[in-house]
């Protein structure tokens, strides 16, 4: 895998997700990146860095621009030093929530990118990757 | 602080999004909104949202939070004009925007807002008797 560009941008307050979100999609329209697939990158990015505002106080992201077999893609890497999360596998069931929330955000987010990692530990905050190719697959 | 306009149509309420929200300009919404059903006695709740390219789950909650509050209010709420890429990402992300009604555009909006008040008040041409005897012709 080789990464193309590579920048990081700190998510410090609401405020910083719409030009966030902006900065996705250049990266996405940039690889040519169809509007479905636009849209399933944006919104799993504005989960993730939604969850990292209300449980981590914000944190920072990674965004690059990757290859791999001759196939381009945007990677998201989201890094927080907050909490961390006790139980990964009771947090990636679908309606599961310790905030108020529907339970959507994590196992919803990984329906909509092609790869997803998640690793976290109590007091050790939390690392989320996801990616997502250039033709959805 | 940004604010979405509310603009008041005859029994209705029409709300057009043409920016990317976050979560206080939503949240903001939803108070004004609530407060503008209770003080027109709007009957109808029109949000178009055909210039959001994005809608994630804490908007999906809005939007489904605005239609069961306009009910208690005694008033219908109609989505319209959501992008097809939008609602392929809805649904994978597991939010279906149970409860909210939608239509396609905002003229069709219209229509089954009016059919929506016709059933429940009789046509609103006739003078208002909102009697129960009202619907049976």
């Amino acid at each position: 895998m080789i990464v193309l560009t590579k920048d990081t941008m700190q998510i410090l307050r609401e405020q910083d997700v719409v030009p966030f979100r902006n900065r996705v999609r250049e990266l996405a329209v940039k690889i040519g990146m169809s509007l479905v697939n636009q849209t399933k990158l944006i919104t799993a990015a504005s989960e993730l860095v939604r969850n990292m505002l209300r449980y981590a106080n914000g944190g920072k992201v990674i965004l690059e621009i990757i290859s791999k077999s001759a196939q381009s893609g945007v990677r998201l890497t989201f890094v927080d030093e907050g909490p961390g999360i006790a139980d990964v596998k009771q947090a990636m069931q679908d309606g599961f929530s310790t905030g108020r929330s529907l339970g959507l955000g994590l196992p919803g987010t990984k329906r909509l990118v092609n790869e997803f990692d998640i690793k976290s530990a109590p007091g050790q905050g939390t690392t989320v990757m996801i990616i997502h190719w250039k033709n959805g697959r | 602080m940004e604010r979405i306009p509310i603009l008041k149509l005859g029994p209705f309420l029409l709300v057009t999004i043409q920016i990317d929200l976050y979560d206080r300009v939503a949240l903001n919404l939803e108070n004004d909104l609530i407060t503008m059903v209770s003080k027109t006695g709007a009957k109808g709740v029109l949000i178009d949202i055909s210039a959001v390219n994005i809608v994630d789950s804490f908007m999906g909650r809005i939007l489904g939070n605005i239609a069961s509050m306009s009910r208690i209010m005694d008033a219908e709420t109609v989505v319209v004009g959501m992008q097809p890429a939008v609602a392929i990402t809805l649904v994978e992300l597991g939010l279906t925007l149970q409860g909210v009604h939608t239509a396609l555009d905002v003229e069709k909006g219209m229509e089954l807002l009016k059919t929506k008040i016709d059933i429940q008040y009789g046509s609103l041409d006739e003078d208002e008797e909102e009697g129960p005897d009202d619907r049976t012709d």
